[in-house]
């Protein structure tokens, strides 16, 4: 019995522990990110924004989670039970799981494995299930138009995603985060951070972002102006709820991805006393803060893209163009000899 | 090891079973998403054998992509069940003809690792210790050195679907008025404006 408890139950209840380290704090993120942006956008906007509940309104999406669980969660009479309550769980599990390989510090992460970048990929290309089957399961044709444009729009831009994916392992030659991070720190400064020589590549990987979170100016899986409410029409209550969190926890998560592959991760951005004295995980989500804040600034600023021309920018412009920038990064790799080994 | 073992069986035993319920689901929906756990279930199996750079690669193309185009089209579908019953005994016997053939093919490569176990080391490459370098490495070395011409061959075949499907599909029909981006930006501002006086109680 003892033997089985060293073994099996010290280590397993150490990891069930670095998992609520990580959820918990997540969750109660995503319940500030949704006050954030209300406010953000309030602020934009010349208005108020939430300011009743609690001090400044802060405990205003507390109060909204409250009034969401106490509600009734109607299902349609044709739609498929057992999907059509799958559907927002997946979305939300997706949403947590990818945490499992993000590096806050050196050494601070649940898994650190090999193929860590893989794994935030496949996990973030199976996010289009919770919609698509959101969708079908309504049986509802405004949610079901809605989930195919998500559909059709998340798969587009993955590719893109893919390919910046490439460029940046390119200048790494690993494909664990914490090696990517590491390989950013060389310089001793932000110039040595990937936005610096990858440019092009980060700005096409955050609007791939902005598309695969389904946010604007690309949210038209939800365009409320000629879809209702897009693949959520039918949802209410907790079921609607967890959608919403998975959304703002995947927009978390998408910023995670790109502080890790192109801002530096947990790196100060100069290699100098006031910077160094503030630990690693703060600087991490403070990168991740202004991605977010990005994010938002974006909404509050642009009009919404019209279906057409989103797959146009998706594959006639994005797709052509982190082609092109994958060979020329591999070429000059090559020819100046800075291949990593 | 033990943690090991029962995973193992997880694995398999939910792979099998997701495997019998995509031919017997009565819906093709279900089918697919039964398709998908079936996936996710052999991507574990790869995990545990160390091939995780497989593993992740198989959930990406097929999980993300492939998987997201079948569920595309069988949604789209207006099928009707009974209709879908009637056929069964049809096409039966060409279905169990290609069941059987996959099942011999199987049996074939089985067999030949009971029976002449020196064989299989004939086509393998010689694969490097699990902790001398990643497997993503590894796959990397073999296949752009020993098998660079089928990888090429595969590659191009890829190319050539890819290339035959827009060609059968592509059409370009008469008459459908499609935005130009160079045309509206290429616009001059006397073709498409022109300021009026317009005096009081007249109109334009």
């Amino acid at each position: 019995m003892g033997e089985i408890w060293t073994t099996y139950g010290f280590p397993g209840v150490i990891i069930v522990a670095q998992i609520l380290a990580v959820t918990v704090p997540l969750l109660i993120a995503v319940a500030y990110m949704v006050y954030a942006e209300r406010k953000v956008l309030a602020m934009m906007q010349l208005r108020q924004g939430p300011n009743l509940v609690g001090p400044w309104g802060l405990l205003q999406s507390f109060a909204d989670a409250l009034k969401m669980i106490g509600k009734e969660m109607i299902i349609p009479a044709g739609a498929n039970r057992v999907v059509f309550i799958f559907a927002p769980v997946l979305t939300m599990v997706l949403a947590l799981v990818a945490w499992a390989v993000i590096p806050f510090d050196l050494g601070w992460v649940i898994a650190d494995i090999n193929v860590g970048i893989l794994y935030l990929f496949a996990i973030s290309s199976l996010g289009v299930y919770g919609i698509i089957m959101a969708g079908w399961a309504s049986n509802s044709k405004y949610a079901f138009l809605g989930s195919l444009r998500s559909a059709a729009q998340m798969v587009s831009y993955e590719v893109s995603i893919g390919l910046v994916i490439i460029t940046v392992l390119l200048c790494v030659g690993s494909l664990n985060l914490t090696d990517i991070i590491v390989a950013q720190s060389g310089a001793g400064g932000f110039w040595g951070w990937f936005f610096v020589p990858l440019f092009p590549m980060f700005v096409i990987f955050f609007i791939s972002a902005l598309a695969e979170t389904n946010r604007a100016p690309f949210d038209l899986p939800e365009g409320e102006s000629e879809l209702v409410g897009g693949f959520h029409t039918e949802y209410s209550g907790m079921t609607f709820g967890l959608f919403f969190l998975g959304e703002y926890a995947n927009m978390i998560l998408m910023s995670a991805m790109t502080t890790v592959l192109f801002l530096g991760g947990w790196l100060p951005p100069l290699e100098m006393a006031p910077f160094t004295w503030i630990p690693g995980p703060v600087w991490f989500v403070l990168k991740i803060a202004f991605c977010l804040f990005v994010f938002i600034w974006v909404r509050a600023t642009l009009p919404r893209y019209r279906y057409d021309q989103l797959m146009r920018l998706g594959w006639k412009v994005f797709l052509p163009f982190s082609l092109i920038w994958v060979v020329l990064t591999a070429g000059v790799l090559v020819a100046f000899g800075w291949l990593p080994d | 090891m033990l943690l090991t073992g029962i995973a193992f069986y997880i694995f398999a035993a939910v792979l099998v079973a997701a495997a019998v319920m995509v031919i017997s689901a009565k819906n093709p929906v279900h089918s697919v998403l039964y398709l998908i756990v079936c996936f996710f279930n052999a991507a574990g199996l790869f995990v545990l054998m160390g091939a995780e750079f497989v593993a992740m690669i198989l959930v990406i193309v097929y999980v993300g992509a492939v998987a997201v185009l079948f569920l595309f089209v069988v949604m789209m579908l207006d099928i009707n069940f009974q209709e879908l019953r009637q056929g069964f005994l049809q096409y039966l016997p060409i279905g169990g003809l290609i069941g059987l053939v996959l099942a011999i093919e199987l049996l074939l490569i089985v067999g030949t690792w009971v029976i002449a176990p020196e064989t299989s080391a004939v086509a393998a490459a010689p694969s490097p210790a699990i902790d001398a370098v990643t497997n993503t490495e590894a796959l990397g070395r073999i296949m752009y050195t020993q098998y660079v011409y089928a990888f090429q061959a595969s590659g191009l075949i890829l190319l050539v679907a890819m290339i035959g499907a827009i060609v059968l599909t592509l059409r370009s029909r008469e008459g459908v008025r499609k935005q130009s981006i160079t045309q509206q930006v290429q616009r001059k501002r006397e073709e498409v404006l022109a300021v009026r006086k317009v005096p009081t109680r007249g109109g334009v």
